[in-house]
């Protein structure tokens, strides 16, 4: 079909804004809330990635530690050849007062109990547990255990963090889907009669749908930015807050989840995009 | 070209009557064609046929040598950027002004910048309205309204230009100005289509007439 000289077939809409989705779609009302709505998503994947990280941390730590009980009779030999096994980094006796210490609040002062010897053992990372074990099974009496029920507590606990925070996540996108749909027809419905006059005029679908996606898209890109902006300084504060219970120095900055954080804004405006795209398409098509 | 065969026309919102009824008619590639008829008549269902702005009921139209029912959705903008119209209440873009409302079509179709400021400026000369350029429409007078309309719906030299009373709100003198202006187009090489209530304005521009009532064609020729 014929077209005006300088014109060019698939060159989408131009010009500054036609539909005045700027008027017609203005105000702080979508950014704000989607700047709420960040900022829950930042502190939900700080959450699951904090969680994961100190189950990750307890994990490694209890794994470095193991006690093996062997009857008294036993103990230099049990000693000697815990010490020569290729995983132990150090192996100690704990001493018998300690014992007894401990003991103590819930058995009281009991001065002629006889008591196991128990050895304390370091091991290297990555230390197989089955050699262990096996030379353990060796020594008459030995028994095993690892500090490991309470971490597993705490690992449960902190599996049960990442699921809520992916939980959170999944709701925290589908409310911004809401949002911007029920943005999207507000728009609709302000310039209905400009989007079907430039329907009569010849602008192609995926142009209309594509003017409105991309105001909605930097709506929400600006009100996602705006809610890491908020939320990045509170993370801060919170992973310096973990350090104690983090088991390592250099946590805060270092631990926070900046990709996944980074990826906020894009996420949200493509979230904006693709919703309005879809339903401002939706809406054309019942357009002759 | 526009055919019309066995055409009807039902507004579902209409409670079933027929707004349109065995229409068939052909409009030569070119030609000059009054629509005439009263009020209620079926002029604007027409056009708004001619523009595929509706679907007929039943029958069968072609505009520009396609069938738009036959076309695919994806091909319907590109026929509908060779098809000018000058809609009776004007239907200028409120929030843009004049030489925007003017450049849309260009806008449309993708025109340079460059190449469209000078095609719009010329455009807005050609209708007496280089010095609104910037004005708002709610700023425009009706006639100028009606001309900017009318330049809107000329810019990009469309194959078929509908004009639905384009000279119902202008004074004599403005009336001829625009009427001069359509004449040009057609003598250009456009299909015009003008649908009027007046009986002055093809005596005083003798072309084929098309004459409605009722939803039915009375006359052609």
């Amino acid at each position: 079909m014929a077209r005006p000289k300088g014109a060019t077939a698939l060159r989408p809409l131009r010009g500054r804004d036609p539909l005045g989705l700027r008027r017609a779609l203005a105000g702080w009302l979508l950014p704000a809330l989607v700047g709420a709505m960040a900022l829950l998503a930042a502190l939900a994947i700080a959450g699951a990635a904090g969680a994961g990280r100190l189950a990750e941390r307890w994990e490694q730590a209890a794994a470095g530690q193991v006690i093996v009980q062997v009857p008294p009779a036993q103990a230099e030999a049990a000693l000697a050849r815990l010490r020569a096994l290729p995983g132990v980094a150090e192996a100690t006796v704990v001493a018998e007062d300690r014992l007894r210490a401990l003991l103590a609040p819930w058995l009281g002062e009991v001065p002629g109990l006889p008591l196991p010897v128990m050895i304390e053992l370091r091991l290297v990372e990555r230390a197989e547990e089955a050699a262990l074990r096996e030379a353990a099974a060796a020594i008459p009496g030995a028994q095993v255990e690892r500090r490991g029920e309470a971490v597993t507590q705490a690992l449960r606990v902190a599996e049960g963090v990442r699921g809520l925070a992916f939980v959170l996540l999944g709701i925290i996108a589908a409310v911004a889907v809401a949002l911007v749909a029920v943005a999207t027809r507000a728009g609709l419905a302000a310039r209905r009669e400009t989007i079907e006059i430039l329907h009569e005029l010849g602008a192609r679908d995926a142009d209309i749908a594509g003017r409105f996606a991309a105001r909605l898209a930097l709506l929400c890109a600006a009100g996602a930015l705006g809610g890491l902006a908020v939320a990045l300084p509170a993370l801060w504060l919170l992973a310096e807050a973990a350090i104690p219970v983090a088991l390592s120095r250099p946590a805060a900055a270092s631990d926070l989840p900046w990709a996944a954080l980074a990826l906020l804004p894009p996420a949200a405006a493509g979230i904006g995009w693709l919703t309005a795209r879809l339903a401002v398409g939706a809406w054309l098509r019942r357009l002759p | 070209m526009v055919r019309f065969s066995g055409v009807g026309l039902c507004y579902p919102e209409g409670g079933g009557a027929w707004a349109l009824q065995g229409l068939d008619f052909l409009l030569p590639e070119g030609s000059f064609t009054w629509l005439l008829g009263p009020s209620g008549a079926g002029k604007t269902s027409v056009l708004g046929l001619m523009h595929l702005r509706l679907r007929p009921s039943i029958g069968r139209i072609e505009v520009l040598g396609h069938d738009p029912a036959g076309l695919p959705r994806a091909q319907l903008p590109a026929l509908r950027r060779r098809i000018g119209v000058v809609f009776q209440d004007y239907r200028l873009l409120p929030h843009l002004s004049a030489f925007e409302n003017v450049a849309l079509p260009l806008r449309i179709q993708g025109v340079t910048e460059a190449r469209l400021r000078a095609d719009v400026t010329e455009m807005l000369r050609w209708v007496g309205l280089a010095e609104r350029a910037e004005a708002a429409p709610a700023a425009l007078s009706g006639g100028e309204q009606q001309r900017l309309a009318l330049a809107r719906a000329v810019i990009a030299r469309p194959a078929l230009l509908v004009a639905d009373e384009p000279t119902g709100n202008l004074d004599a003198t403005q009336a001829r100005r625009v009427l001069s202006l359509l004449r040009e187009l057609h003598r250009l090489g456009t299909t015009v289509v003008v649908a009027t209530h007046s009986e002055a304005l093809p005596e005083e521009y003798p072309a084929p007439a098309l004459r409605l009532e009722g939803g039915r064609l009375l006359r052609h020729g």
